[in-house]
């Protein structure tokens, strides 16, 4: 990944609350073992037309939405699937941040791992910005924070961790990789201790069936 | 030490590193389920990096979403609704062999949907951290098990060292006093649950499901419950594992045995949240105010009782779904028209749904032009259903018995609802377009459904429960 300190563009909005991981990219395009190529499907069924012309109503299509790559969107803004495609499909599309006044757990967890910014601001200057699209607006990763272009700024939070990875632009399974000693132990201790109530070796305890239980 | 909630415990026994300001949490997972869509990406990134699975016998995958329900042809050749969804069960078949993974694929009488296999071989128990490319994982926390949803990088990370990165959640309980009346569902219930606090009222939090209504639910109920949750945005949903968990749960293929069951289920008991525990959050609803719910919008928590006015819309976009689903405020749900009759999901298609459905149709025949898919959860499903001849009663009836899968709940295997048709079904997102462009969908119990297929329009499945008891 390369890591991502600042972001200037100008907004595209999409004010629906509630938009879906569904509505971003549509199941039947989820037949994919890829995460290439999804962008021409983002949105599919609200940005085409039946006749696959560019749909005029969505937001997006609309002339000076073109080029943005900061999406301000509606409340709760990637809820329901958990399909990382919502995210591939969105950086393909060419956004780059998601700002919210509230984001869906996974997809958030997803998005930023990713490299796709999902940002979560208070509500009025949420509501600003959803009345206000086509503002050029500048984001600092590093001083977690939004300047609109009269230069007032808003601080934002992003998980610590989540943050040092998109700074640095390293990902999170490194990591965990690093912390092998930690895991093996772990699995050797319960093992053990497995091995321990049922009376038997560690080795003959390795059977997925019981839970960790207290 | 401290008086805990259930998922605390659960969550404090999983700490291999606790978190800290400036990292995640590492959790460790018992049991990673892993089915065709999810999954292909995650493999790669091991090829790329030359990693192997850190645990492969905690790893279950099976197929179940792009799969075809139809049989396969004489030739064995089997209806995939395109070349993409072929190749991407081939996909994970191929990933399974070269991993290690345990996989129920088209040859296995265990196939099924992941979320209706996990519980039905025992691999999931009380007590257990459980993960899937799924966001429906919730399901298993009704028997006591930390279970979410997770995106294909995180089923990465778990493949390739068993354990995930996490921040805490927040804790919400949402107790349910009384008894549900009689005719009334477990999906009726979380239905109004979701109605009640929101699409987004969990985001964050882990709900825990308590309450004299929840400890009198069957495990099946308990699953259609803990499988809504996320639906209510949250992560994860629980129900501290009891007797009723217990019974259901000795002898499954996975289930330990012997003086081991017993050892286990004196640890499982202490899976409870202690007296004086505390929550982030908590709501209480009264289960004899619940009475058969479905949607009315485009998303879950449009959910209203079925003879109650359809509310006006408060927001531009709360019109647009009005317009979407042709529905008018002022009228009840109840008596709309119907097209489609969907029986099935990871929500709802276990055998008890398949028997309340069949009680109702026995005998009965679908009214003029509605057509009805009867999807079992899984090939046990499908095996005990064909046992008692549910099969039969929904064949009479003039539905389809078709093989198990998602199926018209994701709408991605070519089993789907035309632009414009109105769907009942038992299945758990009511989004525009989830069950095919333009396909508008009324999320429901089993007995709704089965009461709707009837009568051609939504019905209160009460009038013919009565009938079928009677």
């Amino acid at each position: 990944m390369k890591p991502i300190t600042r972001i200037r563009s100008r907004t595209a909005v999409l004010a629906d609350e509630n938009v879906d991981t569904d509505r971003i990219i549509p199941a039947r395009f989820l037949t994919t073992t890829s995460r290439e190529g999804l962008g021409r499907h983002c949105f599919n069924d609200w940005r085409w037309l039946p006749d696959g012309s560019a749909n005029p109503e969505f937001a997006l299509n609309r002339p000076e939405a073109a080029g943005c790559s900061i999406l301000v969107a509606g409340r709760n803004f990637g809820c329901g699937s958990s399909r990382e495609h919502a995210p591939w499909a969105l950086l393909d599309y060419g956004i780059q941040a998601v700002i919210s006044s509230e984001i869906a757990d996974i997809f958030r967890n997803n998005a930023l791992k990713n490299g796709l910014l999902a940002i979560v601001l208070g509500e009025p200057v949420h509501r600003w910005l959803l009345a206000h699209p086509g503002v050029e607006l500048g984001i600092d990763v590093v001083a977690e924070t939004i300047t609109l272009p009269d230069g007032r700024e808003f601080g934002f939070w992003l998980e610590p961790f989540a943050r040092h990875c998109l700074l640095e632009g390293v990902d999170q399974l490194g990591f965990l990789l690093q912390q092998g000693d930690l895991i093996d132990a772990f699995i050797r201790e319960r093992e053990g201790r497995e091995a321990a109530i049922h009376g038997r070796t560690a080795q003959e305890s390795r059977s997925p069936t019981t839970g960790a239980g207290t | 030490m401290n008086p805990r909630t259930l998922f605390e415990k659960v969550w404090d026994a999983h700490l291999v590193t606790r978190e800290t300001p400036q990292t995640p949490a590492v959790l460790y997972i018992d049991l990673h389920l892993l089915h065709e869509v999810t999954s292909p990406q995650a493999f790669d990134e091991l090829r790329a990096r030359q990693l192997q699975l850190r645990q492969p016998d905690r790893a279950l995958a099976t197929l179940d979403h792009s799969t075809p329900t139809l049989p396969a042809a004489a030739g064995g050749e089997r209806p995939y609704t395109n070349p993409a969804a072929k190749a991407q069960v081939a996909q994970l078949e191929a990933n399974s062999v070269q991993f290690g993974v345990e996989l129920h694929g088209w040859g296995s009488r265990q196939r099924g949907i992941v979320h209706v296999i996990g519980p039905e071989l025992g691999a999931t128990q009380p007590g257990m951290t459980i993960v899937c490319g799924d966001s429906h994982t919730s399901t298993h926390g009704a028997f006591g098990a930390l279970a979410f949803g997770i995106g294909t990088t995180e089923v990465g990370h778990v493949l390739a060292t068993q354990c995930l990165l996490q921040r805490k959640p927040k804790t919400m309980a949402i107790t349910v006093e009384g008894r549900l009346p009689a005719g009334v569902a477990a999906k009726d219930l979380i239905l109004a649950i979701i109605g009640r606090i929101g699409v987004a009222g969990g985001t964050g939090h882990v709900i825990e499901y308590r309450g004299e209504a929840i400890r009198a639910l069957s495990m099946e109920e308990r699953m259609t419950v803990c499988n809504m949750s996320i639906e209510a945005g949250a992560r994860a949903g629980m129900i501290a594992p009891d007797q009723t968990t217990f019974a259901w749960l000795q002898g499954r293929e996975r289930a330990p045995k012997g003086a081991d069951w017993n050892r286990a289920v004196e640890r499982w008991q202490q899976l409870v949240t202690d007296d004086g525990a505390s929550f982030d959050r908590e709501v209480v609803i009264d289960a004899g105010d619940i009475v058969p719910t479905v949607t009315y919008g485009t998303h879950p928590g449009m959910a209203i009782p079925m003879n109650a006015p359809v509310p006006a819309a408060r927001t531009a976009v709360e019109q647009r779904a009005l317009d979407y689903m042709q529905v008018t405020p002022g009228q009840p749900m109840q008596g709309m028209q119907v097209d489609v009759v969907f029986l099935g999901s990871c929500t709802n298609s276990r055998l008890p749904d398949l028997r309340v459905a069949a009680g109702i149709l026995r005998g009965r025949k679908l009214a003029p032009g509605v057509r009805m898919l009867v999807v079992p959860g899984s090939e046990q499903v499908r095996v005990d259903a064909e046992a008692e001849g549910l099969d039969q009663v929904f064949r009479a009836a003039g539905a389809e018995w078709r093989l198990p899968g998602c199926s018209m709940c994701i709408a991605m295997n070519g089993d789907q609802a035309q632009p414009g048709q109105l769907v009942v079904s038992t299945s758990n997102r009511n989004f525009e377009g989830r069950q095919g462009k333009g396909a508008r969908t009324v999320l429901a119990s089993p007995a709704t459904a089965a009461a709707s297929a009837i009568a051609g329009r939504i019905a209160d499945p009460r009038e013919y429960l009565a009938e079928a008891i009677a």
